[in-house]
Formats: C-alpha cells, sequence, structure tokens
C-alpha cells in the first residue's frame, strides 16, 4: 500500500530583493526588484505504509517546503500529491485526523500552560475517546520519560523535554502519517539520542509512514533504511541508504595502526591522510584500489592492525552536496 | 453545528481561559489601569463644561455635563467589549513566524480558535472588572437618567455582543491583511486613530454635521461604543434601535465573510515563513 504518492510537485516563491545599505534601503522603497524561487521541481516519489524514509538535503533544498505541501500548509505551483489518499492542500478535517507534523523549530504546545492542557486539549480536537486518549498518553509520556514534567508549563521545559512533549502531542491521535521536520534540532546528544531511540522504538512497533528530514546523519542512520536526495528542489538519489555511500563514494577509508618504531613515512603516496594520531592513521582511497594498497602497504610497513571502513554518511553527503556527485567506479 | 464541534469550543475556551489567568499580577495590573483615563475624561469634560468655575455651561449640542459623564461610562463599557488588544498583532506575528501552521494541520477552524480566544480574554477580563465597573456606575449613578425599561436593555445586550463581533472581526481582518504585508503595526495605528473619531469614543456622533455624520453613521465603527451608549441612554425610538440592531448584524455577516475570503486568498499565497 502506497502511503504517499508525489508527482511533479512544484513549488514556486517570488521573494523580494534588496541591495545592502542605505542607498539599497531608499531604493527598494520606490522599486522592488523580485525574484522567482523555484523551492521544489517537479519533484515525484512514492513511499510505502510503514516505512521510515530520509528526506536529505542542504539548507534552502526544497525539504522543508516539500513538507509543507504535504502537511497542506501551502498550495503548489504544479504537480500532484496525495498522503493516504488525501490531496493535502485541501485541508480536510479528515486527512488533518490521520497526519502529524512536527517542526523541530516550532513550538505547538501552549506556552504558559502546563503540557497536559494542550494534551487534553488535542484530545477534543482530534475527538479521542477518554479512555484511548488516557491509555495512549500514558504509555508516550512512559517512552519517553517525561511524565513526571507534564504539570510543568512548556515554558519552565529544557529544549529537549519541550520536544518529547511535542512529540507527544503529535502521536496522541495515533497518526498514520508523520513528517518530522528536523525533530532534533538543537538538542544535545543525550536528547538526540533519546529521541532516535523513541522513534525507532515507536515506528518499529506502529509500523507508522515516516518522512524525515534532518540535518543530523545520526538520526538518518539510526532510523532510516530509505533516502531521498535533493538538492535545489530537484531529487539526486532515492533508494536504500546503504547504497548512497556506495554510489556517491568512490573512496573508502583503510586504517592503519603502525607497530612502535615504525615512521609511516612516505603514506601519502597511497591516499588523502584523514587522520593521524599516535601510531594510528586513516588514509583515504579509491575503492577500486584497495586490495593493490593494502598489499603494498602491508609490504612496506610494520603494521600492528589494520581495517576498511566507508567514508562516514556524513562526508559523503556533505561532499555531494558542495561538489556533486562522484559515482563510484 | 454539531455537539463534538460545541465540546471542542468549549474545550479552547476552558484553555485560553487558563491560558489568561497564568500571569495573575500583569492581567490583575492591566485590568484595573484601564480604568484611569475614565477619571481623566469625567475631568477633562468638567473643565470644558465650566463645572469647576462659577459659570458653568448647561449644556452642548444638547448633552449636559452630566449626559456627557453617562455617555463617557457608557462608552467606555462598549469599549470592553469591542476593544481588541493584541488581535491584529497577534495574528500578524502567527503569519510572519509561522506558528499558525498548527491551526492550519490540525482539525480545528483557524476563526473558531480566534474567536473562542477573544472570548475568554474577555470573560476573564469581565470577570475582574465587574465590581470596579459597578463602583464606578454606582458613583456616577447621578449622572443618569435612571433604569431603561426591558426593551432598551435588551437592545443595549445586542448592541454590546454586536460590538464584540463587529471588533473582533474588524481586527482580525486587519490581521490577515499580514498574508501580504508582513507587518501591520502602522495599519493598527491608523486604525486606532479612526476607531478613536469614528466609534464614537472621542465625541458622541451625533455632534458631528452633515453630511460628515451620515456616512458615518452608516460605518460598522459607530457600533463600537456609541450605538451601546446611545441605546441606554434611550437616544433611538424602538424602531429606530431595531433598525440599528439590523444594520449592525448586516455589517457582522459582512465582515465574517471578508474574513473568510481573505484568509482563503491568504492562504494562497502564504510561503509558510519561518522554517
Amino acid at each position: 500500500m502506497t502511503a504517499i504518492v508525489v508527482e511533479s510537485l512544484a513549488k514556486t516563491y517570488s521573494v523580494v530583493r534588496k541591495q545592502p545599505g542605505w542607498a539599497g534601503a531608499w531604493r527598494s522603497l520606490f522599486h522592488r526588484e523580485t525574484a522567482t524561487v523555484r523551492a521544489v521541481r517537479e519533484v515525484s516519489f512514492r513511499i510505502e505504509k510503514g516505512e521510515m524514509v530520509a528526506f536529505l538535503g542542504p539548507n534552502g533544498a526544497g525539504k522543508t517546503t516539500t513538507l509543507k505541501l504535504l502537511s497542506g500548509l501551502i498550495y503548489p505551483s504544479g504537480g500532484t500529491a496525495t498522503v493516504l489518499g488525501y490531496v493535502p492542500w485541501k485541508r480536510e478535517h479528515a486527512y488533518r485526523r490521520r497526519f502529524s507534523l512536527v517542526m523541530g523549530q516550532k513550538n505547538q504546545l501552549w506556552w504558559d500552560l502546563p503540557a497536559q492542557e494542550s494534551f487534553a486539549l488535542h484530545r477534543e480536537i482530534y475527538r479521542l475517546e477518554q479512555a484511548q486518549f488516557t491509555k495512549r498518553l500514558d504509555e508516550l509520556t512512559a517512552l519517553l520519560d517525561v511524565r513526571k514534567l507534564v504539570r510543568q508549563p512548556v515554558r519552565d521545559l529544557s529544549l529537549g523535554e519541550r520536544m518529547r512533549m511535542e512529540l507527544i502531542a503529535a502521536l496522541l491521535h495515533d497518526p498514520e502519517v508523520l513528517l518530522l521536520d528536523e525533530p532534533t534540532i538543537g538538542l544535545d546528544v543525550v536528547s538526540q539520542r533519546n529521541v532516535q531511540g523513541f522513534l525507532r522504538h515507536y515506528q518499529a512497533e506502529r509500523q507508522i509512514t515516516v518522512l524525515l528530514t534532518s540535518h543530523y546523519m545520526k538520526d538518518v542512520e539510526a532510523l532510516c533504511s530509505r533516502a531521498i536526495i535533493i538538492n535545489e528542489g530537484e531529487i539526486k538519489h532515492d533508494g536504500p541508504l546503504a547504497n548512497i555511500i556506495d554510489r556517491l563514494s568512490s573512496q573508502k577509508i583503510i586504517q592503519l595502526q603502525f607497530a612502535d618504531g615504525d615512521s609511516a613515512e612516505g603514506l601519502d603516496q597511497f591516499g588523502r591522510i584523514t587522520e593521524r594520531i599516535g601510531p594510528r592513521v586513516k588514509i583515504e582511497v579509491p575503492r577500486t584500489k584497495i586490495p593493490e594498497v593494502l598489499s603494498a602497504v602491508l609490504a612496506k610497513y610494520a603494521i600492528e592492525d589494520v581495517g576498511v571502513q566507508e567514508r562516514p554518511l556524513e562526508d559523503v553527503i556533505a561532499e555531494f552536496f558542495t561538489t556533486g556527485p562522484t559515482e563510484a567506479a | 453545528m454539531n455537539t463534538d464541534s460545541l465540546r471542542t469550543q468549549w474545550f479552547i475556551l476552558k484553555t485560553c481561559i487558563a491560558e489568561r489567568l497564568a500571569y495573575r499580577g500583569d492581567f490583575a495590573f492591566a485590568t484595573l489601569v484601564r480604568f484611569l483615563p475614565i477619571v481623566t475624561q469625567i475631568f477633562l469634560w468638567g473643565a470644558i463644561y465650566g463645572e469647576f468655575s462659577d459659570s458653568p455651561r448647561k449644556s452642548m449640542y444638547g448633552y449636559s455635563y452630566g449626559d456627557m459623564v453617562a455617555y463617557s461610562l457608557l462608552v467606555m463599557l462598549g469599549r470592553a467589549f469591542s476593544s481588541m488588544p493584541g488581535l491584529t498583532g497577534g495574528i500578524a506575528r502567527d503569519i510572519r513566524d509561522g506558528t499558525i501552521k498548527k491551526f492550519l494541520t490540525q482539525p480545528v477552524d483557524l476563526f473558531d480558535y480566534l474567536f473562542w480566544h477573544r472570548v475568554a480574554h474577555k470573560v476573564v477580563y469581565y470577570v475582574v472588572a465587574t465590581g470596579p465597573f459597578a463602583l464606578v456606575f454606582w458613583l456616577c449613578r447621578s449622572y443618569f437618567p435612571g433604569w431603561p425599561d426591558a426593551i432598551t436593555l435588551c437592545g443595549a445586550a445586542v448592541s454590546l455582543i454586536l460590538a464584540f463581533l463587529i471588533g473582533f472581526y474588524i481586527e482580525a481582518l486587519m490581521g490577515l491583511i499580514a498574508f501580504w504585508y508582513l507587518e501591520v503595526s502602522s495599519l493598527v495605528f491608523v486604525y486606532m486613530l479612526l476607531n478613536y473619531f469614528l466609534s464614537g469614543h472621542m465625541l458622541p456622533l451625533d455632534w458631528l454635521p452633515h453630511p460628515y455624520s451620515d456616512w458615518i453613521l452608516w460605518s460598522p465603527f459607530k457600533y463600537l461604543a456609541y450605538v451601546p451608549a446611545a441605546i441606554v441612554l434611550q437616544k433611538y425610538t424602538p424602531m429606530a434601535m431595531a433598525q440599528e440592531l439590523a444594520l449592525g448584524f448586516g455589517w457582522v455577516l459582512v465582515l465574517w465573510w471578508l474574513n473568510r475570503w481573505t484568509l482563503n486568498r491568504g492562504l494562497h499565497r502564504y510561503s509558510a515563513y519561518g522554517g
């Protein structure tokens, strides 16, 4: 069953461009220079029910705009999309009861009230039975370890606690589709792991469909098996997360630990040295040359330990965004 | 409107009341401080009428000093229903920073939420302000012509509801303009100036000469202060009062439709600013 179908979806904005300084401010009073920004350029993809898909791209790539389109916040300039069979921008209440949008930088809880009061209002807005609501709230507060905090005003919670409350508010009505926009932004490592662990557990148990945008590759690696990469409004990759490195990176990392006394001179002839800490060295080597480099290094130096690794996903994607794809041979 | 919908609105109202009471100190202070201008106004009209001199003026354009004090107090009552502090700016801010998204992704109507939020604002205000209002009116009871009849009281009650609705829809409409012009604070300033004059807050509208008074008396602004005061002061015959109230109801419908239309158009150009 397909949960999300996107076909040739496009969104174009008109933005005002202003010259800097006084002169620019003065000129813009009389003449507004506008530019057209193609935030999303005819993207197409499908997401099956129960899939958890990462939606990756640099800032301004069109990720959040796509999520806004899928949640019905904005109208598209072209193309179509359906989520659970609904056209999002028709804004039907029936659709709104079946999905949730969580934006890491936006608050949907009442700032001055305890989260419990926002949850009670959600119960009414989403028409949840009292017994069902109580059971879900108990379950979610236990899973996210915030049971003691629900009576504290939201403004008095830490960022991590607030995000966990936001997730509860988003999941109380048991949505079938969850759109997550940077859910761990600004969180410390422990809070990030808590949120990741919760999302992994929740998705595995409920088999909900999740589309996640995040700049933290740890989130993506921990949660998603498929990734869609978008850049400048266009889809650049759509497939298993594991394939990204194979496809986008022609390099691998050889990790070497030298025996005492070996100066490890002349290593740069084999590849780019990315790290050197004491006797441990990492070299980036074209993946086709791994056997050749390994046998040469082992013959030339006294090596205590050796390993071959993929490059970190973060590095591969960052490189892809800055220099474009280097397809693996 | 079904019972589920009413129940949701009741919950929105309850939550909004709880929110209003979160900052107790500031709220109580703001409520009580709003009575200060009326004291100033009574003294100002006293000076204009020469009440503190040897030869006070008996009447100006049909209003004695006592009538004017009564009018000012009733205008204050009308304004307590029609003024919507923070509504326009709040809507504009929600549009500008993207907070409005929660109302566009949840199965709730934005206007339901805004409306009941404002009702909560008013309910809490009236609860706190009823005592001081009653005291001020009791102290100034000699300026009033006496208790109006039942029809006039009913008309006054309806006119206060109209004041609330018209005030709400005018200010909400201005807030929605933020879909086109993100900053509306100058518009609010201009509106407040016009409102002060056109609603009869500054002067009774029947003081204005023709032809100005003719078109002002057709505008929705007079319902914000002048009409409730004029009804209580029995300046209308029962038939004229009914006509005024019917026209006010017509304005509510027009403004309601304008709000819906503007929201719909605004959402078509909305880009969900702020991430």
